[in-house]
């Protein structure tokens, strides 16, 4: 009986945090959930920095002759602030830090297909990251995110080969990643898992994964093309040496628009989970949002014209982008619609990742509709590249990405660290996340709708657009302040936090069904999968706060059955 | 004014496309709040009514429903494609420019615009001034990178691409002052490659057209004098009452002037050659020898600036003296049509956002004595 009872407490020390101490046992681990948690620290450090940039912005903005910077200056900010949060945060947050950590174990597998391209993936991020950095201290890139030609190969001095050459190691560090996604969710599924008993997440995983190994190898090609060019003035983009400058955005687009969908359709699988984990119901139309995923994941390679529409493409062309745009925010709307009446007749918990859930429902619905003002060719016309254009991605990426990546770490946390988070303050966090991205990106509909352009830095000729920039500025001052606290709780809990049973939401999953946090090899039995995928009923609950202590007797079930 | 409680909603309408261009946007804005009040009123409802614990019917919950799944599809992709079918029906009518259309051309470079009338051949930089009710085609190239010529007030806006000719066209129909912006970032400066678009009565524009646009009207002496004062910046020390870094220029010329070395002499033109070109040997009383000798001014500019400063009248009663707008009519001008930005952001406050009358836009952002009588004006 003690022997048992010894055996246990090794066990539950011997998670995947604790199996191993040394720093090389993490550098140069193979565990998917200790690659996440690498991941996780570098991306927030990532986050972190694009923020200051975009709050020097921000702040920049304020008044229409500028506050602190110089042009040149500006024009470098901005620029960092996109090519770090896009590539350095946006595409691998939600895939590489929460997919990494719950995918296999929500398949109920022990890893991934390839550990070590997992691990690899992580260094050529780790390379990317630093690349870019050095790209922004020895001079920095004055060419936006989107180094268009023939400014970026030609007129621009900056270190733009540098930045570049950090955008495509990052590029392949997300190709690794989805490759292995693929394999995992085609070959290593536990008994009984079938395609249509996945976890809703695993299916955005699983659409992501395909965008990215089909579309980065092109902005691999065309970031070579633009060094080609720079090194060695061979013309493909420039037409002094008889290129073609549009053929660039062609190029660009054709992977960063379907980019869009490698940051947003993560978040949708997020969202679907908490949904249905949160009303206790499994979702509305299952099979509806499955196939929405992957009727995104493809329309969404046919719609990058719909950023040239001005760009001297042809007419034809553009009407034909247009409408297949127009074609692709349905089954956006087919995921929302779903969602509410998810809703209808559950039993709703408002947890902090539900409110997010929530929230996120509220931003993409206005981001994705007002969407619908630039697919349209007439009205994107006067709307493209203005302030509205900036409003309507940050509606998408920050208002929909951020707020599911959130929402999902906040759920998943107490998997990944063994504790709770301090619910009273994150919840009152997840309310002011909502407040002050509307603060910041609500005006700036207004004032993209009145002219002003993106990338402008001084706009002392039309001080008209003034308060829109100052409401803009005082709510990303709160928004600033609602990114930053979840870092501080999270980490505090990760010493004081609660411990967490290993089902604290009662929700249902395989992920819940290994401890918290789960051991090196997740599961001890390769699981048996006999239910329906969100079959509550079936599950039991432990109330996050306090019910787990009061199941304490018996807690580890799990575990303890698994062990026999 | 401050500028800070002036915030207009949308911009104006001042051309062919703005009426049908906002109806489909309202039409989109009306659909949009519509949606997001629709999902949003619905999930707090639900939210609310089957929160955990509340009792409330739960029973037989649905979790797939074919004819529902089919009307969530059916009227997002309806509705859809009408507003798709009226934004493309614009955008082909923005495409194509009618057959009688006036021509100007456009070279966008780094970091101005350069507009050449037709058949005319006026040029003007970083302004554009064109007729109300006629229809105009813009043909439009860059010397190097990829610009935006962007009318906001007309709602039109096209690339203009290095290598291929690019157009588009509108028809004024509100004489006015409208924002020109380049709006595809283009490297440095481009917050500041922009100026004006002048629309204006048909019989004006022929009247600008005949004196040659911006370019050759007739000046006055002290118009041009007023131009050189701008440009050396010369309110930058003489302001209209003495200062303690210098003496003031009202009433400057028959006054007596005493100097540090113990001479003195009246002001006259000889006197004001030689402290201009010449500023260090005869400093007057009560000042430093700071200012600095500016040599390189033409006789022909000595003689204007003497001229417009005989037109300043005394510190006492300044006289609204030569006129920023007017005076500088006729010139042509090859740099920023912002002339500069404004050193604090209050003083950007306070500056119109635009100028109400036609004519070239140097004068109105420029700091100092001239932008004073030229804010009389507005």
């Amino acid at each position: 009986m003690s022997a048992t009872t010894e055996n246990l407490q090794e066990e539950e020390e011997l998670n995947y945090l604790t199996n191993g101490k040394t720093l090389k046992s993490w550098l140069l681990t193979g565990d998917h959930k200790r690659i996440a948690i690498l991941y996780l620290i570098s991306t927030a450090i990532f986050f972190m920095i694009g923020g200051i940039f975009a709050s020097l912005v921000r702040l920049e903005l304020t008044s229409p002759t500028g506050v602190l910077l110089e042009t040149e200056t500006y024009n470098k900010a901005f620029s960092a602030h996109g090519i770090v949060m896009i590539f350095l945060f946006l595409i691998p947050s939600i895939p590489a830090v929460l997919g990494n950590f719950v995918l296999p174990i929500m398949l109920g597998a022990r890893d991934l297909a390839f550990p070590r391209l997992n691990l690899l993936s992580w260094y050529f991020y780790m390379a990317a990251g630093i690349i870019v950095l050095w790209a922004i201290c020895i001079g920095g890139v004055d060419t936006g995110w989107t180094f268009y030609t023939p400014l970026s190969t030609t007129y621009s001095h900056g270190a733009i080969s540098l930045a570049i050459m950090g955008a495509f190691l990052a590029g392949f560090s997300s190709i690794f990643t989805g490759i292995n996604f693929i394999a995992t969710i085609h070959k290593m599924r536990a008994p009984g898992m079938t395609w249509f008993r996945m976890p809703l997440f695993a299916w955005a995983m699983y659409g992501t994964s395909v965008v990215i190994v089909l579309g980065t190898p092109v902005i691999a090609i065309t970031l070579g093309l633009v060094m080609v060019e720079r090194w060695t003035g061979i013309g493909i983009f420039s037409p002094e040496l008889g290129g073609d400058p549009v053929l660039f955005q062609h190029m660009f687009w054709f992977y960063s628009h379907p980019a869009v969908y490698i940051m947003i359709l993560p978040a949708f699988g997020v969202i679907s989970e908490l949904i249905a984990n949160f009303s206790r119901k499994r979702i509305f139309g299952y099979h509806f949002v499955a196939f929405s995923t992957l009727a995104i994941a493809g329309l969404g390679f046919l719609v990058w014209g719909h950023h040239m529409f001005v760009s001297s493409q042809s007419m034809y062309e553009g009407i034909v982008f247009s409408l297949i745009s127009f074609l692709v925010a349905v089954p956006s709307a087919i995921k929302i619609f779903n969602w509410t009446a998810t809703i209808y007749k559950g039993n709703v918990r408002m947890h902090t990742p539900m409110i997010y859930a929530l929230s996120f429902m509220m931003l993409f619905t206005i981001g994705g509709l007002t969407g619908l003002f630039l697919a349209s060719m007439g009205t994107d016309v006067h709307l493209t590249a203005t302030y509205f254009v900036v409003a309507h991605f940050h509606y998408v990426m920050v208002g929909g990405a951020i707020t599911g990546f959130l929402g999902g770490l906040h759920y998943w946390w107490p998997k990944m660290t063994g504790r709770m988070y301090p619910e009273g303050i994150a919840r009152i966090n997840a309310v002011l996340v909502f407040i002050g991205f509307t603060a910041t990106f609500l005006p700036q509909f207004i004032v993209g709708f009145l002219g002003m352009p993106r990338r402008y830095h001084y706009y002392y000729f039309a001080p008209e657009f003034q308060i829109y920039h100052i409401l803009s500025t005082m709510g990303a001052s709160i928004l600033a302040i609602a990114f930053f606290t979840p870092a501080t709780y999270l980490i505090w809990s990760l010493f004081k936090g609660e411990k967490a049973s290993a089902n604290p939401w009662g929700a249902h999953g395989l992920e819940w069904q290994t401890a918290s946090p789960p051991d090196s090899h997740n599961f001890h039995h390769i699981p048996i999968v006999t239910d329906e995928v969100y079959d509550f009923p079936g599950v039991e609950y432990a109330h996050p706060s306090h019910g787990h202590k009061k199941k304490k007797s018996k807690s580890d079930d799990p575990a303890t059955k698994e062990q026999h | 004014m401050l500028k800070l409680f002036n915030f207009p909603l949308a911009p104006e309408q001042a051309s062919n496309f703005a009426q049908e261009y906002d109806n489909i946007f309202y039409a989109l804005t009306i659909l949009t709040i519509i949606f997001t009040v629709l999902v949003g009123a619905l999930v707090l409802f639900f939210v609310i009514r089957y929160r955990e614990g509340s009792k409330v019917d739960r029973s037989r919950p649905i979790y797939e429903h074919l004819p529902l799944e089919l009307a969530m599809t059916t009227v997002p992709t309806v509705l859809g494609l009408v507003v798709f079918f009226f934004g493309a029906n614009l955008f082909v009518k923005m495409r194509t420019p009618p057959e009688n259309a006036m021509d100007i051309y456009i070279v966008g470079k780094q970091w101005m615009w350069h507009a050449q009338h037709a058949p005319s051949g006026v040029r003007e930089n970083n302004t554009l001034h064109v007729p109300i009710n006629k229809p105009v085609r813009l043909t439009m190239i860059s010397q190097d990178v990829i610009h935006a010529f962007f009318i906001p007030e007309f709602r039109i806006q096209y690339r203009v691409v290095p290598g291929r000719y690019t157009t588009q066209w509108f028809t004024a129909t509100k004489p006015g002052v409208y924002h020109l912006f380049c709006n595809m970032y283009c490297g440095g400066q481009h917050s500041e490659m922009g100026g004006y678009v002048y629309a204006m009565e048909p019989k004006e524009y022929a009247q600008w057209l005949a004196n040659g646009g911006n370019d050759l009207q007739a000046k006055t002496m002290e118009q041009r004098g007023a131009i050189q004062y701008d440009r050396l910046a010369c309110a930058n020390c003489h302001e209209v009452k003495d200062t303690a870094r210098a003496p003031s220029l009202y009433g400057f010329f028959g006054r007596t002037r005493k100097f540090t070395n113990g001479t003195s002499a009246v002001a006259d033109d000889a006197y004001f050659r030689k402290s201009l070109i010449d500023p260090h040997e005869l400093i007057n009383e009560g000042y430093e020898n700071t200012m600095s000798a500016y040599n390189d001014v033409g006789e022909e500019e000595i003689l204007n600036l003497a001229a417009y400063v005989r037109s300043l009248g005394t510190s006492a009663e300044p006289k609204a003296g030569s006129p920023s707008i007017e005076a500088k009519k006729g010139d042509e001008y090859t740099g920023n049509s912002y002339q500069g930005k404004p050193n604090l952001s209050v003083g950007a406050l306070a500056h119109e956002n635009k100028p109400t009358t036609p004519g070239p836009s140097r004068g109105n952002l420029s700091t100092g004595a001239i932008s004073t009588e030229g804010g009389a004006k507005r």
